[in-house]
């Protein structure tokens, strides 16, 4: 942009360079448009979140049950549901991960089972959650015969796994060699300067893996549908079809009645302002707090 | 000074073979076997979880190779050439769900990678630096958005928009050229794999514009200065300096992307229009892998046609896999040849 020199008598420029320039202009033009693209997706589709959302919103959301087809009624259970399901995937997947990310960080580094989990771990990170709903389909639910809210949660659990692996060790690698040894001269076991020392240097990057992880499973559909599935009903039971707001969503918005998809829109901006603002939360607890 | 080396050297050595000096140092702590047990406890607790984390994939492939295999026994390798989908006879071939999700996948790659490569550029190249950080993340809020939304307003804003006025458009206009034109015909309702792919598009551009805005960032300023010093133009510096450069870590953000639109579920499932059909016309409904599981897994009540069904998302998990598999090498591969030259 900046190369346009400035001095020359536009008459001496060269056609060569005219075209230069024009096909230089052109294509950062093309560049910002693509932006504004990008962009103009983003708007739009908040833009009709909020506004069907927010007419959907009442206080009955959070009181009433999800309603049969034609009757009113709120997302009380789904809600419900859903925070069940993703606080015990998370306190599954959270110790799991920061132990695997440990090994990767300071036992394992370079050796072949490092590498190779790593290697894994960046796969699984971008599999397809619909697969990770079969795979607990076929290990759980086909052998206990029934759909369940644990089995949900294991899905889950298994999506949210990779992404506190791969933060935990990132944010570990980060942590100067200089703490750690300091921290052995003292003569402190290795898993007392890991847990105490270097994991607590790091604790707010951590942090930031786990609410990642949280904001990423709490929109997950695809691998409750063949697992927690849905209930109708106010239901505690971990071990029973367990209501959750995304297949709520899917069952309600595919419907023909106008009730139903007026609560799915009501769902929908539920989860996604959940989401957004624990992705915005997580940016900025490891801003905040990050270590340089 | 002779007898100070001769006090150095033993210390230096180690415990073994210099019993003096062990004696000279403090005493070990009364923990120090305990120490070490919860240690080596320690340490295999954190491996055992790293390995749980590599056994969860050879879990996954094998528990779908166990369900699938009825329908991969009886249907053999042409339940993957043909084009049947009867579950009332119990007839099973997954071709027009494999035809869909790599149609709708290369159309979001289509759009996507030409999009987010202007992302990156932008983001890299002419972006005022107080706006990088709010759009990078506004970009990057776009791959939080769940799915499920996406295929909601796909369904009910964009599609109906898409039938009423771009589909008519693109049959009377790209339509009526002779070899393309075919793809542009068919009932414009708005719904269909073209939509599909689209709305695909715009997820996967925030996983490729991020990558390569990232790998753009790699690019030594040297390099850049240098082709700035004889007169480039920021278009040029960014195709014949940047572009060569990142060009592996730039293909491995394109595999992720391919990865992601490969397994995408619900979105699609909202607009492909969940027919089990091969059209040429891109107007026409189709299906993928991902949204038949999502339609018809519950209500599949046949053994046979629940094993098709996990056959095919087998299908789905080995492809991802090998496309994110690239992925993975080529990115890794930039990342050490950067490291190498620098």
């Amino acid at each position: 942009m900046t190369n346009e020199s400035a001095g020359l008598d536009p008459n001496a420029i060269s056609p060569i360079y005219r075209r230069r320039l024009f096909v230089n202009r052109f294509n950062l033009a093309m560049s910002l448009a693509t932006m504004a693209f990008g962009m103009a997706f983003l708007l739009w589709i908040l833009a009709v979140l909020f506004g069907k959302g927010f007419e959907a919103l009442s206080p009955t959301l959070f009181t009433q049950m999800t309603p049969p087809p034609g009757s009113a009624g709120g997302l009380a259970n789904a809600i419900f549901g859903s925070l069940v399901i993703v606080a015990s995937a998370t306190l599954i997947s959270t110790p799991i991960g920061i132990l695997a990310g440990i090994y990767l960080a300071e036992y394992g580094r370079g050796s072949a089972l490092a590498r190779a989990t790593r290697f894994i771990n960046d796969i699984l990170l971008s599999a397809p959650s619909i697969v990770i709903g079969l795979f607990v389909y076929t290990v759980y639910v086909a052998n206990v015969q029934h759909f369940s809210g644990w089995a949900g949660s294991v899905a889950l659990a298994l999506i949210a796994v990779p992404v506190v692996v791969r933060t935990t060790e990132n944010m570990l690698q980060l942590v100067p060699s200089s703490l750690r040894e300091a921290a052995v001269a003292l003569g402190a076991p290795m898993w007392k300067v890991i847990l105490m020392v270097t994991l607590r240097a790091v604790r707010s990057g951590v942090v930031t893996g786990i609410l990642l992880a949280v904001a990423r499973i709490s929109g997950e559909t695809a691998p409750l549908l063949f697992t927690a599935l849905n209930n109708q009903f106010w239901s505690g039971d971990m071990n029973a079809p367990m209501a959750n707001l995304p297949v709520v969503i899917f069952q309600f918005a595919m419907s023909p009645y106008e009730d139903w998809k007026t609560l799915a829109w009501g769902a929908a901006l539920l989860i996604t302002l959940t989401v957004l603002i624990l992705n915005i939360l997580a940016r900025s607890v490891f801003r905040q707090t990050s270590i340089r | 000074m002779p007898h100070d080396a001769a006090a150095v050297l033993p210390l230096s050595m180690s415990d073994e073979r210099a019993p003096d000096a062990a004696r000279a140092s403090p005493p070990p702590p009364r923990h120090d076997t305990w120490g070490r047990w919860q240690d080596v406890l320690f340490e295999n607790v954190t491996r055992f979880f790293a390995l749980l984390v590599l056994g969860t994939l050879l879990a996954i492939l094998v528990a779908l190779a166990i369900s699938a295999w009825p329908a991969l026994d009886k249907f053999g390798p042409a339940f993957f050439f043909t084009n049947v989908w009867n579950p009332v006879k119990g007839e099973f071939g997954g071709l027009a769900a494999i035809y869909g999700t790599l149609m709708t996948s290369f159309i979001a790659l289509l759009i996507g990678v030409p999009v987010s490569f202007g992302i990156a550029l932008f983001l890299t190249e002419m972006c005022p630096p107080i706006l990088k950080r709010p759009l990078g993340t506004a970009v990057e809020l776009l791959a939080a958005v769940p799915s499920i939304i996406y295929g909601m307003w796909g369904l009910f804003i964009f599609a109906p928009l898409f039938g009423d006025y771009v589909q008519p458009l693109l049959t009377q206009t790209v339509g009526r050229l002779p070899v393309v034109g075919a793809l542009f015909q068919g009932a414009p309702n708005g719904i269909g794999i073209l939509t599909a792919g689209i709305i695909l598009s715009v997820m996967v551009i925030p996983f490729i514009a991020s990558v390569m805005r990232d790998v753009f960032e790699v690019v030594p300023p040297v390099l850049k200065e240098s082709a700035y010093g004889v007169g480039a133009t920021t278009w040029e510096v960014v195709w014949n300096v940047v572009l060569p450069y990142t060009k592996v870590g730039v293909i491995g953000g394109i595999m992720l992307g391919l990865g992601r639109a490969l397994g995408e579920t619900m979105a699609v499932t909202f607009v492909i229009g969940n027919a089990y059909k091969i059209s040429a016309g891109l107007f026409e409904p189709g299906n993928s892998i991902a949204s038949a599981l999502a339609n018809e897994f519950n209500e599949a009540a046949d053994p046979v046609h629940r094993a098709s069904l996990i056959a095919l998302g087998l299908v789905l998990f080995v492809l991802t896999f090998i496309v994110l598999a690239l992925s993975r090498m080529l990115i890794a591969r930039l990342a050490k040849g950067e490291g190498a030259r620098t």
